[in-house]
């Protein structure tokens, strides 16, 4: 069934509403396959969405302290920018970005 | 806006470090031009020394590079020299013409090497040790000649003959004085440092007096003949007499550059020029309170301070500098700081070693450490440098001091002073996995100067930090004088600001600031909600000096903190219900075991805390367990009171005076719920057998047969620290008040992720003393405060699982659906 809602809304999923994040926090979305995404709203109300895995050991990045545009990660302190995925100098790394929308009060994830 | 403009004239390492920070703080303030003498980018002069020795080359030693100066959209005039400053049409003009408008004026010139009036100064083949130029024609010269004299036996005159002698030639220094470095060593040092660099084959002639430098065949310079007729060989004369302010430009300004000995460009503590509060300088030019520094260290405090007023922050003052010296001649360690020529009212510890070669002499006057010279063993230098700078009370360790901080027994390893005599493959972060090598490696090509900078590139001393020292320790030896250690406690929090933990938790006092966001805008943080390292250490401070007024932010807490438990590798978490002083009965340990079998818990646990530790539970069943356990948290997670570890006492040990498990549970109940700086353990024992270890915990209580003796500020983790006796008292009452108000001055006072054992030595046990034994009054207002802190503390799981838990509260554990 959800299969076909998806479709139908042009692969934008309704996940909840931005009030469901608390500022400069984030929330976990369970996907259908491919792991958890976090989506995470920051203190200007922008939402964005990351695979929920750090590139350095896999830390849950949901689970972190949310600053301007960057995450903390809980596990090792590397700090992933939220649009990009990209982790911040001197660490390498990146985390895979989803796409992310509000509209309405509504957060849209692509999937 | 209009851009203001910026001109800087100079670009050295003063200069350039103050842009770099002025541009951290403000990077769109400013159109920014330098105008440079020198046909480079900035490099670091510092070691020049080692280039001439052959251990680096040029390139390496780049700090700004042409690339930076375009990547931060600054106008560049390398080679070209300013002749004119015109103040009144506000611009500057070099000697090819080229001119620049200012609002703003940086001056930072440096110095120019002194070279004494003696005839034969200006022949082909004498030199200054100053640039790049200087050090590629000495170079040059050591290809083609066979006898160099150096003019001057201070720390660059030391560095050019050691480098020019491992380029092969035969080297002569000569000196005025009656010993070598008599500005930063006492004589038997110098005398020690003079006989191994004879060793290596440096000759020395002292207390000689140049008269004249000799014309030899070639129309170069052939010989130097002094006072007393004698005559020696040379093909290069280095003159290294000294350098003196280069002032010269901003003179011809009008600006006041002093008189008599204290010349140079006179400023006020906020770095501008007496003269124009439009034009600022910095770096070795500059006379601040009559001193110029002639070192880097000084100088970047200084750029920090005026990049400060340049970005229109305006706080921060420079009040002048301590130095210390270390020579980069490699192989051989001598530090020197203070003020070491003794005196009527100092005193010394001396440690001579002639055979060993190790000389220590710590000068000391009214218990206060006033300078010292090492020799040969020098990894206690910046222990001694910051004692020295904090004005620290030493009596008390007197006795230990000459050993070095490792005998101190201090947190960290902080004192195992061994950087330089170990090899690139030893590890030295066994947390991250990082060697020598790869903080050499990076300390080089990357130029890092701070502790900061390496942590951020390396990952050394990230996570625990019992490193830290060492980390320390090898980036001073690499960097040499351009490191000069800040103590943890002058630091800025982190990069959102230019306050200390210190500075912050004080305007939160005075200021009566009751959230993040008010604390931010009145202490101008840098960035618009902090990061993860200072929004945590605000939240402390709110709700540790305004309990039940300051509003907790749980965004502002480590995970740990806002799930009222503890993540693991995986991403699960663990859960340790609270077990008052360890004891437990069969209807919780029934409970605890269903609970883990309906959770399908993959580890159970005893603790070393005396409790039991269910591992792995998935996020989104917190509650669910902690409902099921129907117990309270046991705060195993938090910046808190942990536990209480208990031995059975006199309930039923045959030896047990006292009562422990009874002492240790009032104690884990009054403390029930307390957020403190760091986590805090406490363990009671009920005979000095002390069988809970009550001698490593923040407050260890050891039952007698006559009272109770309290010991503060042990640690059993990273390295051990044996509890400090605090006191004996005699009833329940008192062992209550006495630790609580010893936890309270913690609470109050101690700096965030700032362990009991480093607060007690930040601030000493006597301070502690006197506020929890001397001052009755005082014991009892902590204690009051400690108690109305902790009034109505409730238990954070059951407020998680209640029916009637705040949605936003209980959302924390719920997942969302894709």
């Amino acid at each position: 069934m959800n299969t076909f809602e998806i479709s139908a809304e042009a692969g934008w999923k309704d996940i909840c509403a931005v009030e469901d994040i608390p500022v400069l926090g984030s929330r976990v979305v369970k996907a259908a396959r491919g792991g958890d995404i976090a989506i995470f709203r920051n203190a200007d109300n922008e939402v964005f969405a990351l695979h929920d895995k750090c590139p350095h050991k896999q830390g849950p990045l949901s689970q972190g302290i949310v600053h301007g545009r960057q995450v903390t990660c809980p596990l090792h302190s590397w700090k992933i920018e939220l649009d990009s995925g990209n982790a911040v100098a001197p660490d390498v790394g990146c985390t895979k970005p989803f796409a992310v929308k509000v509209e309405g009060g509504r957060v849209l994830l692509k999937v | 806006m209009k851009k203001m403009k910026l001109v800087m004239i100079g670009n050295g390492m003063a200069g350039c470090r103050t842009l770099e920070e002025l541009l951290k703080l403000a990077p769109d303030l400013y159109d920014i031009t330098v105008f440079g003498a020198e046909p480079h980018g900035n490099y670091n002069r510092i070691l020049l020394s080692p280039v001439l020795a052959g251990e680096m080359t040029l390139p390496e030693i780049m700090l700004n590079d042409l690339d930076w100066y375009r990547d931060n959209a600054i106008t560049l005039h390398a080679g070209k020299m300013v002749t004119k400053i015109d103040r009144i049409k506000r611009r500057v003009i070099a000697a090819d013409g080229t001119e620049a408008e200012y609002d703003r004026l940086l001056i930072a010139t440096g110095s120019t090497p002194f070279i004494p009036p003696i005839p034969g100064a200006d022949l082909p083949g004498v030199l200054a040790y100053r640039d790049i130029g200087d050090t590629e024609a000495m170079i040059e010269a050591s290809t083609k000649y066979k006898h160099a004299v150096v003019i001057g036996a201070g720390l660059l005159g030391l560095e050019a003959a050691n480098g020019l002698m491992l380029r092969g030639m035969s080297v002569t220094v000569v000196h005025l004085a009656d010993w070598i470095m008599e500005r930063q060593l006492d004589k038997p040092a110098a005398d020690m440092l003079q006989a191994s660099l004879e060793a290596k084959g440096m000759n020395f002639l002292l207390s000689k007096q140049t008269e004249g430098l000799v014309r030899g065949e070639s129309g170069r310079v052939g010989a130097v003949r002094f006072k007393d007729g004698m005559e020696i060989p040379a093909d290069l004369v280095v003159v290294a007499a000294g350098i003196r302010p280069n002032f010269a430009l901003a003179e011809s300004a009008g600006i006041y550059c002093g008189t008599g000995r204290a010349r140079g460009i006179a400023v006020s503590d906020t770095l501008q020029t007496v003269t124009d509060p439009r034009v600022y300088a910095v770096g070795e030019c500059v006379a601040h309170r009559g001193i110029a520094y002639g070192l880097v260290a000084p100088l970047f405090e200084q750029g920090k301070v005026c990049a400060n007023h340049l970005a229109n922050f305006g706080i921060g003052r420079y009040e002048g500098s301590v130095t210390s010296t270390k020579l980069k001649v490699t192989g051989i360690d001598v530090f020197s700081a203070g003020d070491f020529s003794g005196g009527p009212d100092t005193e010394d510890i001396v440690l001579h070693d002639k055979q060993g070669g190790v000389y220590k002499r710590i000068v000391i006057r009214n218990n206060r450490i006033v300078g010292s010279v090492l020799y040969g063993d020098t990894a206690d230098g910046s222990w001694y440098f910051q004692l020295m700078k904090d004005g620290q009370d030493i009596h008390e360790i007197r006795d230990h001091l000459m050993f070095g901080q490792n005998h101190l027994g201090d947190a960290g390893h902080k004192g195992e002073n061994k950087a330089a005599a170990m090899a690139d493959t030893a590890e030295v972060c066994g947390c991250n996995g990082v060697c020598k090598g790869t903080i050499v490696k990076a300390i080089k090509e990357k130029g890092l100067f701070t502790l900061d900078e390496v942590k951020k590139h390396t990952k050394a001393a990230s996570s625990c930090g019992s490193c830290t020292g060492l980390v320390e320790q090898i980036l001073a030896s690499t960097v040499g004088g351009a490191y000069q250690a800040v103590s943890a406690h002058d630091k800025p929090v982190c990069g959102c600001t230019e306050l200390s933990h210190g500075d912050v938790r004080k305007a939160i006092r005075d200021h009566k600031l009751l959230n993040i966001p008010d604390a931010m805008e009145t202490l101008s943080w840098k960035t618009p909600n902090g990061c993860s390292t200072c929004r945590p250490a605000l939240n402390y401070y709110l709700i540790s000096t305004w309990p039940h007024e300051a509003k907790d932010d749980p965004q502002s807490r480590f995970i740990n903190e806002r799930a009222h438990a503890n993540i693991q590798k995986d991403g699960t978490y663990s859960v340790v219900p609270q077990m008052l002083g360890g004891v437990t009965t069969p209807a919780e340990l029934k409970r605890i075991a269903e609970v883990a079998e309906k959770y399908k818990v993959p580890t159970v646990k005893v603790t070393g805390g005396q409790r039991i530790d269910l591992l792995g539970i998935r996020k989104e069943d917190l509650p669910h367990v902690w409902k099921d356990l129907g117990m309270p948290s046991g705060h195993a997670y938090g910046k808190s009171i942990r536990t209480v570890k208990t031995c059975v006492g006199a309930e039923h040990c045959r030896f047990g005076t006292q009562r422990s498990m009874a002492m240790g549970i009032d104690l884990e109940k009054m403390l029930f719920g307390m957020w403190s700086p760091h986590k805090v353990k406490l363990a009671v024992s009920g005979c000095p057998r002390n069988c809970a270890e009550a001698g490593i915990k923040d407050v260890g209580v050891i039952g007698v047969d006559s009272g109770w003796e309290l010991y503060v500020a042990g640690n059993g983790g990273i390295k051990t620290e044996v509890a400090q006796f605090l006191c004996k008292v005699q009833t329940r009452e008192e062992v209550m008040e006495y630790s609580g108000a010893f936890l309270q001055l913690y609470r109050e006072e101690g700096f965030y992720l700032e362990r009991t054992v480093h607060y007690v030595e930040r601030v000493g046990l006597e301070h502690v003393k006197k506020h929890v034994l001397e001052n009755a009054e005082s014991r009892k207002a902590l204690f009051e405060r400690l108690l109305y802190a902790l009034q109505d503390a409730k238990d954070p799981w059951a407020e998680r699982y209640a029916a009637d838990a705040v949605p936003a509260v209980r959302r924390e554990f719920e997942i969302l659906e894709a």
